[in-house]
């Protein structure tokens, strides 16, 4: 079987696991929503927030991430999943890529429902002349999320226990797309007076920082997890 | 703490390792020796001879413990990957404890640089920290390393911790310049004149130029030395792990078997420890 194949496998099965289970609509986007409220009693001013609302959204979903990756990877580890996956064979390429695939649909999810929430809660608009920019950022920072999510989640995975070293590997690491991706939302928002042309440029960072980890974590994800 | 085999067993394994001395030896003696040396000059450099400057004031001298102690941090990480890939390589320890050895000096360098560079801004710019972007990018190097550094402690066999730390040592090289593009790109959008004018200031003092060398030469030194002795206190380490318990057992064996009842009093329980 081709690595595509296995990788597809692989993501559909973490998904219907996530079906399943429900665990991102039952915890994970309740937390992001609490987030996005809690943000507001911390910055306390409708006009700060109206200002930051585009980098709050991206803020909650990288903590939301780190439950989501957390979980992705504990439903490996249990009952010794990966360890299987690895005994049958399976190139670890594709385990990277097809967790990495059913992590950034998760991750697609979260970040509409936040931004939904912004327009509701910190009074963003979405103009219709920025919706491509939008949807091309989304879908980019996306992608360098979910590689480093999976990457590092994957290298945590091993030890029980071992989650507090996630965020400290992740937060670093993600630090481009959390800039790159809450200039672009403020570009195509139009917050403080931005314009859509302006959020270009970020996009280009967010697709070279996607394809890197992409790259970079396909060929380490097998010497990480193999133990 | 190194091992101390000082009981005087004449078991083969216990031996092998003539450590009771330390991790030092004749060379990082003699490095050592002009390490103390060259911070003695750099005291007198950057504290006597040297002139405070016009703008900066004496806040200037802080400048000779800022810069060089980045440029070497710059230097542990690159050896720190260059490790990381030979350990891929070659499958040697050896290479997985230099990187790791060198990781550690190059994060505590950053630490120095930020702090002293924080003092620095105080004095100089009125703020402790300015939102630049090459302290952020600094910053952000710190917790990397921080990072790769807590890789290092996970538990497993020696293999295992060298191979992971490996790929999340050559990570960070793809990590870093992204870091820095993005945190420049953020900076150069926002902000149009930063206050890290004195930059601009190449024209410099030859006196001040020539402890900002010495400052150099002391902190490659004080790395090396460093490097060496931490590689060698790994390497016991690793050791440790690998024999401390069969040297235990075989000194237990060679007692029972000696069956001296004076000789029952060496409890030194390498293993344990």
């Amino acid at each position: 079987m081709s690595v595509r194949h296995i990788a597809r496998l692989v993501a559909a099965k973490d998904l219907r696991i996530e079906w399943h289970s429900r665990v991102l609509t039952n915890q994970v986007l309740p937390f992001a929503a609490v987030t996005m409220v809690i943000f507001a009693f911390a910055l306390d001013a409708e006009v700060v927030l109206e200002r930051v609302a585009p980098g709050l959204i991206w803020l909650a979903t990288l903590f939301s991430m780190l439950v989501l990756v957390q979980r992705s990877f504990a439903v490996e580890v249990d009952d010794g999943a990966l360890d299987a996956l690895r005994v049958a064979g399976v190139d670890p390429r594709a385990i990277f890529l097809g967790k990495a695939v059913a992590l950034g649909v998760q991750l697609l999810v979260l970040e509409v429902v936040l931004l939904f929430a912004a327009v509701v809660l910190y009074r963003q608009t979405v103009p219709i002349g920025g919706l491509v920019l939008l949807v091309t950022t989304l879908i980019s920072a996306t992608c360098g999320l979910a590689a480093v999510g999976t990457l590092y989640g994957g290298l945590a995975a091993g030890f029980r226990g071992r989650e507090t070293l996630l965020p400290l590997l992740t937060l670093p690491a993600v630090a481009p797309v959390l800039i790159g991706a809450t200039r672009a939302v403020e570009a195509a928002l139009g917050t403080a007076g931005a314009v859509v042309s302006d959020g270009w440029p970020w996009v280009g960072l967010l697709i070279v920082f996607a394809v890197a980890f992409g790259v970079g974590g396909s060929l380490a994800f097998g010497p990480l997890i193999d133990e | 703490m190194t091992t101390t085999d000082s009981t005087p067993t004449s078991e083969r394994g216990a031996a092998e390792v003539s450590t009771a001395g330390g991790t030092g030896t004749r060379g990082t003696r003699i490095i050592g020796i002009a390490t103390i040396v060259a911070m003695g000059w750099l005291v007198a450099f950057g504290l006597g001879f040297s002139p405070e400057d016009r703008d900066q004031r004496e806040a200037v001298r802080l400048l000779y413990v800022h810069v060089p102690t980045i440029w070497i941090a710059y230097l542990a990480f690159t050896v720190t990957a260059i490790g990381s890939g030979m350990y891929l390589f070659r499958k040697s320890l050896g290479w997985d404890r230099l990187a790791g050895a060198s990781a550690e000096i190059g994060t505590v360098f950053v630490a120095v640089t930020l702090v002293v560079g924080a003092l620095w801004g105080r004095l100089t710019w009125g703020v402790f920290w300015q939102w630049d972007a090459r302290l952020t990018t600094t910053a952000l190097l710190f917790v990397t390393y921080v990072g790769y550094l807590a890789v290092r402690r996970l538990d497993g066999t020696h293999e295992q911790r060298a191979r992971r730390s490996a790929v999340i040592g050559l990570i960070a090289v793809l990590e870093i310049p992204l870091v820095h593009w993005s945190v420049r790109l953020w900076r150069s959008l926002h902000q149009e004149a930063t206050v890290l004018g004195t930059d601009a200031d190449v024209s410099m003092d030859g006196l001040m130029l020539f402890s900002l060398f010495v400052g150099v030469v002391a902190f490659s030194l004080l790395y090396v030395w460093l490097v060496m002795h931490r590689t060698r206190g790994m390497f016991m380490e690793d050791y440790l792990d690998d024999r401390g318990l069969d040297v235990a057992l075989a000194a237990r064996r060679a007692e029972a078997s000696a069956a001296v009842p004076a000789r029952s009093t060496g409890q030194s329980s390498e293993g344990t420890s």
